[in-house]
């Protein structure tokens, strides 16, 4: 018997839901199995980076990664699957733009660390604080250094595909599954690199089914605040700013369909280069006002800017940071708290 | 920029004179954009004094013929000024004008700098910048669009009436609109005209008559426009005809509705307060058209159900309390906007008195004192009606080059000042005091008239009034005005008592200038005067194209200006309608069909309804006959799926590269 192909799959910043995605496409899962080795998964079996370090380079056919680049110790990782691999896909927002985690960009380290550690939401009476090295009886043991600024995945590595959602739909995911198999068994081509797989070609409204008009919005509402939310009618014009006109389908336009706002998981469509500054002209653009008070209270309406512009793309965008953050230093982990 | 090809790129820095060369290091900058820019596509850069001259264009000729250029960056002036210059050079040349671009190293660099290194250096990236951005640059064809051959004509003051005459006259139809009852605007309230003391009426109700009954002119008065959209040589506007609640078919205008009407109002208007008029009324006896307006929220029949005098008593049956406000859309080539001005309220200077002081008088209300059509039929006299002021002040600059209120000079208010001491003068022999910051006559038979005042006796005291009050320190000011101010030639402040104060109110831009100039798609100064493309070689003209400017609107003027800039107007227009076609920017927005998911974001942007949805299809479309270029839907669709020619993604994004590049 010829050996099956290797895959691989981790997990660097980011919740994990990626993961349970993968599980959640149910007996698909055991295609994995029957068509690969599984040769690294920690979440899924035990293995240490010294294995995967002894691995000859490129031995493994497909790496699922998931997460951003916030420390030293994802960048290195990063690196060594890489090298390791022969495809490696940014699987998941985060992997391709950096999601929630990249949010962090706005904020300094140490802002970070004391908002996380020595604030009135953390209980934490030994007043710790994260070290990067501590001298404990045993050793010297040490944690990874953080980076100023989370990374997503392609500003660190090459990345042969990119695969968007919050998490990739298990339908999708299902399907890269089987093409990767296909290939494998040499029925298919794989598409050309750097393409965004696992989705649509256009973008949330294309397969939203709620009828839409031209638009002109007198107030931005919460969802919440609206009640109840017309179904026939596209979420935006009844006051709700929904993401779905930028957001890459793909998803079904799943959120729109259950009754609420997209909030943009599958990223940029295809010619957006700016996802939060597209929403942002777009959004602007259909205010329906002529006095600058006028819209300046509709626009209040928004309290987040950047989480409803920027919740999965800011460490993707063409700002990727606030200036702060930008400029702080790797090692602010251990500036800021007391030891 | 096609496949893998390099453009061949021309570089050609203008010194401009010393306009350039003075503040940026022109040599430095044709060297550097040789040596660094070569990788980029530069085969030959030039520096010249200037390139815009016969020869500096041939230059630039003779490298596209001789080196094969298929580029050229020109570093000159703003693209406002020479771009259709070098175009037109390089076209000659046999390159498609598009592939030219101007590079503003004088407007934005030589001019707002005085570090030369600095600039220079700001300079070259500008240079970088287009010639990364050029490589990407099409050839594009011009369009042209028919021009629909009828003007619309904004307010019907002296400017408005001088630009629909001189267009009507030329055989054009014109539709002229008026928000007031009658066209005459403010002139038809002035007495005398300065310098020459006509009759303002007598001059004015001639060109109002042949307004309102040329064949090629259609008056709209008591009427507004709400919207207009479309672009140069086809604007549709939509305009408000307010009821008048006379049938004007009918009506003959004979008066009688007016006469009958039981009720009186003050007449805040025509009359500045000073009289009374109908509830039925026309505002003045020579008003065009002659039909009157019934005043509604006055009317005794609209508040109490009952009167209709006038119906009862009208002729020809033409009274009409159940006419509506209606929208009439017409379409038109050209707009000429003649909106004028709003006289400053005096009451704001709350040092001077008005509105507090009785004695205290407007410029409009002593225009209408003095009129022999007014409410005391020319008589000169203090706000009691009766008796005749001995000793008048007269304060300029009220509101004017002051900075509690507007810095610009109003321009027209010393020869009005002037005016009102002679008129006084010759009618009540009172002394008169004219109190002056700096005196300003430069027209024709201006200076002329000053001496003349001068020689007749006024007294002219130079500075700026503080105060008008009616608290006497000393017996003489006893029932006095006293005008507390620093005479600055003699040094010393001084308090004159007078029995009646003028105060020469400044002109303003009108309260919703700004509005109007959104609805029309002009923009306003600071102070809200309307920009002109070009304030010294364009000044009728605006950076719409097919939006024309005249009289007040732009700024402060006298008559004379007023009309001349009609005429000017005018002459613009007749130049656009005679050239029967327009040549359009080939610059235009497109939608990549395949990219649109049909979101309608882009469906209300478009100023020129140029943006239709297919509903079969459930995409947008932007049809390119209408299209402008203005770039707004680009901007707006959130799939960038809309693109526009000129400023594509690779452009834009080329030229910020080249601007970062370090240099």
């Amino acid at each position: 018997m010829t050996a099956k192909p290797k895959f691989a799959m981790y997990w660097a910043a980011s919740c994990g839901g990626c993961e349970i995605a993968v599980l959640n496409t149910h007996e698909k899962i055991l295609d994995v199995d029957a068509n690969f080795e599984v040769v690294f998964w920690p979440v899924a079996m035990d293995a240490k980076y010294k294995d995967v370090e002894a691995m000859e380079d490129g031995s493994i056919l497909l790496t699922l990664w998931n997460g951003g680049i916030r420390n030293n110790e994802n960048a290195e990782m990063a690196h060594l699957l890489r090298r390791k691999s022969q495809i490696l896909v940014a699987f998941g927002s985060c992997a391709c733009e950096g999601c929630i985690p990249g949010l962090a960009n706005l904020s300094p380290l140490n802002e970070i660390f004391e908002t996380a550690y020595h604030t009135v939401s953390t209980e934490n009476p030994q007043n710790i604080h994260p070290q990067v090295s501590y001298p404990a009886p045993e050793g010297t043991l040490t944690l990874p250094t953080m980076n100023p600024v989370l990374k997503t995945l392609a500003q660190v590595v090459d990345v042969d595909y990119f695969m968007p959602g919050c998490p990739p739909e298990s339908h999708q995911i299902a399907a890269v599954i089987d093409l990767v198999i296909q290939v494998v068994q040499g029925k298919a081509e794989l598409p050309p690199k750097g393409s965004v797989i696992g989705c649509g070609d256009s973008t949330v409204c294309d397969e939203c089914p709620r009828t839409r008009n031209v638009k002109a919005i007198t107030a931005f509402k919460r969802i919440q605040d609206v009640a109840p939310l017309d179904p026939e009618l596209c979420v935006l014009e009844q006051g709700v700013p929904c993401n779905g006109p930028a957001t890459r389908s793909g998803c079904n336009a799943r959120c729109p369909r259950a009754g609420a706002q997209c909030i943009g998981c599958y990223g940029p469509a295809d010619d957006v280069i700016d996802y939060g500054a597209r929403l942002i002209t777009a959004f602007a653009s259909v205010v329906d006002a002529r006095e600058p008070a006028e819209i300046e209270a509709i626009l209040d309406g928004i309290p987040d800017p950047t989480g409803q512009f920027y919740r999965f793309n800011l460490a993707d965008s063409l700002l990727r940071a606030g200036k702060g953050a930008a400029m702080s230093r790797p090692n602010a982990i251990t500036s800021g708290g007391k030891p | 920029m096609i496949e893998n090809h390099k453009p061949k790129i021309g570089v050609y820095v203008c010194h401009c004179g010393s306009n350039i060369a003075g503040t940026v290091n022109v040599d430095d900058v044709r060297k550097w954009a040789q040596e660094k820019l070569g990788p980029e596509g530069v085969v030959i850069a030039r520096d010249y004094k200037f390139m815009c001259s016969s020869l500096g264009q041939e230059l630039i000729e003779k490298d596209i013929k001789e080196l094969g250029l298929e580029r050229v960056v020109v570093a000159a002036c703003s693209p406002h000024l020479h771009e259709k210059t070098f175009r037109t050079a390089a076209e000659k040349a046999g390159l498609n004008p598009y592939l030219t671009e101007l590079v503003s190293i004088r407007e934005q660099v030589s001019w707002v700098h005085t570090d030369k290194a600095i600039a220079t250096e700001k300079a070259k990236s500008l240079v970088s910048g287009t010639v990364q951005r050029i490589a990407y640059n099409t050839p594009l064809e011009k369009q042209k669009v028919p021009i629909n051959a009828n003007t619309l004509v904004v307010g019907g003051g002296i400017a408005g009436i001088q630009a629909a005459l001189e267009i009507a006259n030329a055989g054009f139809h014109v539709y002229l609109v008026e928000r007031e009852p009658s066209i005459g605007g403010h002139m038809a309230q002035f007495d005398k005209t300065f310098p020459t003391l006509d009759c303002s009426a007598c001059i004015l109700t001639p060109r109002m008559v042949e307004a309102g009954t040329h064949p090629n002119i259609t008056l709209m008065t008591w009427s507004e426009v709400t919207n207009v959209s479309g672009f140069v040589g086809n604007f549709d506007v939509r305009i408000l005809k307010k009821a008048r609640y006379v049938n004007e078919d009918v009506c003959t205008g004979c008066g009688i509705c007016t006469e009958k009407c039981p009720k009186k109002v003050i007449d805040t208007h025509y009359e500045a307060g000073l009289g009374y008029r109908k509830v039925v009324y026309t505002p003045f006896a020579q008003a065009v058209p002659r039909f009157p307006v019934i005043d509604r929220p006055n009317c005794t029949f609209f508040q109490k159900g009952t009167c209709k005098a006038c119906e009862k008593f009208c002729p020809t049956n033409a009274i009409d309390f159940k006419q509506e406000d209606e929208f009439i859309n017409i379409t038109v080539g050209n707009i000429i906007l003649a909106t004028g001005y709003d006289l400053f309220d005096a009451g704001r200077v709350t040092n001077y008195g008005y509105g507090r002081l009785p004695n205290v008088f407007s410029s409009i209300e002593f225009e209408r004192l003095s009129n022999s059509a007014g409410p005391t039929g020319g008589e000169i006299t203090l706000r009691d009606g009766k008796t005749k002021p001995e000793t008048v002040g007269i304060i300029h600059c009220v509101g004017s080059r002051d900075k509690n209120f507007n810095n610009y000079c109003s321009s027209i208010c010393c020869m009005q000042s002037l005016k009102f001491a002679h008129i006084v003068r010759e009618r009540t022999g009172a002394d008169v005091y004219e109190f002056y910051i700096d005196m300003r006559t430069p027209m024709k038979a201006y200076d002329e008239f000053y001496q003349r005042v001068l020689d007749e006796g006024t007294l002219f005291v130079r500075g700026k009034v503080a105060e008008v009050t009616n608290a006497a320190r000393y017996p003489h000011e006893k029932g006095k005005l006293i005008i507390h101010v620093e005479d600055t030639l003699v040094g010393k402040q001084r308090r004159i008592p007078v029995d009646m104060v003028i105060l020469s109110n400044g002109m303003e831009p009108r309260h919703d200038a700004k509005q109007t100039g959104q609805t029309f798609g002009i923009s306003c100064s600071s102070d809200g005067w309307y920009i002109e493309r070009h304030p010294k070689l364009d000044p009728v003209s605006t950076m719409t194209e097919g939006i024309y400017i005249a009289g007040c609107a732009t700024g402060p003027k006298d008559i004379p200006a007023s009309v001349a800039q009609g005429a000017a107007a005018a002459a613009r227009v007749l130049d656009k309608i005679l050239q029967k076609e327009v040549e359009m920017e080939p610059i235009r927005a497109s939608v990549i069909e395949e990219n649109c998911s049909g979101c309608r974001i882009c469906n209300s942007m478009c100023p020129f309804n140029a943006i239709a949805f297919i509903g079969d299809l459930k995409v947008s479309r932007v049809n390119p006959a209408l299209c402008q270029g203005c770039g707004t839907c680009v901007a707006a669709c959130p799939a960038g799926a809309i693109t526009g020619t000129g400023f594509s993604n690779e452009q834009i994004f080329a030229q910020i590269d080249g601007l970062l590049m370090t240099v």
